[in-house]
């Protein structure tokens, strides 16, 4: 048996050690309410607005109108606006404190950037407008890939995919593409196995093989196992760098030789360049393709403000296979190429597989991600990695003595404890981050990567202050000593002080409710 | 009592006769945690020694469980479907999850008896 995937996090129920707690009498706690869904609220026939009554109209649904009611909530203006201000204030986002997920690099997004997407040539054009109407658009996203190429030296790019997973998707696509082209798609796909689990899912979605690659005690890739594993069989590998474990994939550009020299490409999953942005190009290491989460590293929204955006850069050996469309300059302008025929009158071959998304990829999120690049400059990102960097080291140094470090610094933009520093304390991490919640703190990525027993991936990033990275970390100081002075039940039960308490997790994956029915009065009162 | 034999991936084999029943060990069961769903083989597969047969998924982990010896799927244990807590409550005995006839008894040999899989075990933390 070997682990394949881990949640981010993990359920126990428990409530021993509740803490004495005021019951309130309206069921909301201070100026927290306890809010029911709409669909529970409101009154019969009750509307925001008056609306003239219906004059008599024709029937053309061919006698197929609706028969019972449409089940729409009924209420007033300010009762929709409270129910939604109210959902707001449950919810903890990057605005309202630090955010220290792991892997996900949730660090601020700029209100520049929000203002220049909300220009109303960006933000009010349509995509299925003449390509004359939208030339400023259509720069705009030439620029971002100029710029997104120039940062990873690499010179060929789809912009369209979605999100970081759909850009491994494009990614794995192209790969299999190039190697169809050559009349073998190859069998297998390496994995590390501190890897993204949807590096795995990706080579399966695409009709490969994944074959792990083990990490040595330092945490990185092992160079002996991975050429062990190497043979024309291979289609490629997915590697992550900086890594799961916040380290830098020192034997790199060994890595890519091996895998080049048996004719496999070198994907890298780009979800932590927000740590080498500026300071290394992915393409000098080697490396064919990758995604980037311009909603990582760029700054765009993500994590329930999103779309995320993540478009992928390759070498130009793998851009004949790339995805349409495109966008080319020519003497008359900016135009797209979106369709097989435009790629061969362009003279680019016409091997495209097809689109990976209707349109062009996330507009809003170019403007931002721009708005981003250029407000910083180039040296501005340098600095960004620098400090994400210096950051999370920071979180290192001032916790090492309490926590325990996975691996031993200097770490990259995020660093990963493990539960050693819990042991026979009766506290587990799952505990740890739920007592987090209470201290007022998004819990860091838990149980991720895989290969570090009761794993804590904490990031920083770059826009935390030292003031605000403090408190954090004199509240990870504390509660490591509360664990350790046998206080367990401070942690068993935790939060205590949120809307909801621990979730039974395990009930509600076995005996999941996909779907939310209206209680009749007789099943409320059960 | 039946010989088991243990892998160093944490399954367990029981061989009854010319059958072989395969699960996951105790010490699998504590590390997942909660059992939340488990994808069976199919009735009549042959699986290879060391090969992916079945996928166990818990509140923390989704992972592959492999086969200890080569042979042909002829059952497997329905009652996880629907009560998958089994594997928690009784993973050695009643949260088994596929029994099988063997194409090669001896790959048992070079399995883990009880005694050496508990050494294993320690020398682990």
């Amino acid at each position: 048996m070997s682990a394949r995937s881990q949640a981010h996090s993990a359920g126990r129920g428990g409530d021993s050690g509740a803490r004495e707690e005021v019951q309130t009498h309206s069921g909301h706690r201070g100026l927290q309410m306890e809010e029911p869904l709409i669909f529970e609220m409101g009154s019969p026939g009750r509307t925001g607005v008056d609306l003239p009554p219906v004059t008599t109209t024709t029937d053309k649904l061919g006698g197929l109108p609706r028969r019972g009611e449409i089940g729409l909530p009924a209420l007033s203006e300010p009762q929709v606006v409270r129910h939604y201000v109210r959902l707001s204030q449950k919810n903890y986002a990057i605005d309202s404190g630090l955010y220290p997920l792991g892997s996900c690099t949730m660090k601020h997004n700029p209100r520049l950037n929000e203002k220049i997407a909300r220009l109303p040539g960006f933000s009010d054009v349509h995509p299925l407008q003449p390509q004359s109407t939208v030339q400023g658009a259509l720069e705009l996203i030439d620029t971002v890939a100029h710029w997104l190429k120039t940062l990873t030296g690499l010179p060929a790019i789809a912009m369209s995919p979605a999100a970081g997973a759909h850009g491994e998707l494009c990614g794995m696509m192209t790969i299999r593409s190039a190697h169809e082209a050559r009349g073998n798609a190859r069998k297998r796909i390496l994995v590390p196995d501190s890897a993204h689990g949807t590096n795995p899912a990706t080579a399966v979605l695409c009709g490969y093989a994944v074959d792990p690659v083990p990490s040595l005690p330092n945490g990185r890739i092992d160079l002996a196992a991975l050429k062990a594993k190497l043979d024309d069989d291979v289609a490629g590998i997915m590697l992550t760098n900086p890594n799961t474990c916040g380290l830098f994939e020192n034997e790199i550009i060994e890595v890519a030789e091996a895998v080049h020299a048996v004719g496999a490409y070198f994907y890298c999953d780009g979800a932590n360049f927000n740590a080498i942005v500026g300071k290394v190009r992915p393409g000098d290491l080697g490396i064919d393709i990758m995604h980037l989460n311009l909603h990582k590293t760029f700054s765009t929204p993500h994590g329930g403000g999103g779309p995320g955006s993540g478009p992928v850069v390759m070498t130009a050996e793998l851009a004949p296979y790339a995805p349409l469309p495109y966008v080319v300059a020519g003497p008359d302008g900016f135009r797209l190429i979106e369709t097989p025929a435009d790629q061969v009158a362009a003279g680019d071959g016409g091997h495209a597989y097809g689109r990976m998304k209707s349109f062009h990829g996330q507009m809003g999120m170019f403007v931002r991600a721009l708005a981003y690049m250029m407000s910083h400059g180039a040296d501005g990102l340098r600095q960004v990695a620098e400090d994400a960097v210096l950051n999370a080291n920071y979180v290192l140094a001032r916790l090492k003595d309490v926590m325990t470090p996975a691996y031993p610094g200097p770490c990259m933009h995020e660093v990963l404890f493990d539960d050693t520093f819990l042991k026979d304390t009766g506290v587990t991490t799952l505990d740890f981050a739920k007592a987090m919640i209470d201290e007022g703190f998004h819990p860091m990525t838990v149980y991720f990567p895989l290969i570090v027993h009761g794993a804590m991936l904490t990031e920083p990033t770059e826009s935390e202050s030292k003031e605000s990275m403090d408190v954090f970390i004199d509240t990870l100081r504390a509660l490591a000593a509360d664990a350790k002075a046998g206080n367990a039940a401070r942690f068993a039960g935790a939060p205590y002080l949120a809307p909801r308490r621990r979730l039974d997790e395990t009930k509600a994956a076995r005996n999941p409710r996909l779907r939310w029915t209206l209680e009749t009065p007789a099943e409320a009162a059960e | 009592m039946s010989d088991v034999r243990f892998t160093k991936d944490h399954e367990w084999v029981r061989l009854e006769g010319d059958t072989a029943t395969i699960g996951i060990s105790e010490y699998a069961q504590e590390q997942l945690g909660d059992v939340v769903f488990i994808e069976l083989p199919t009735v009549g597969a042959d699986v290879e020694a060391g090969g992916d047969a079945a996928v166990v998924e818990s509140v923390k982990a989704a992972s592959e469980v492999y086969s200890p010896v080569s042979g042909r799927i002829i059952e497997v244990n329905d009652d996880l479907e629907a009560t998958p807590g089994l594997v928690n409550e009784s993973a050695e005995d009643e949260g088994w999850f596929w029994r099988m006839e063997l194409s090669d008894p001896d790959e048992l040999e070079e399995l883990m008896t009880a005694k050496d899989y508990k050494a294993f075990l320690e020398g682990l933390d």
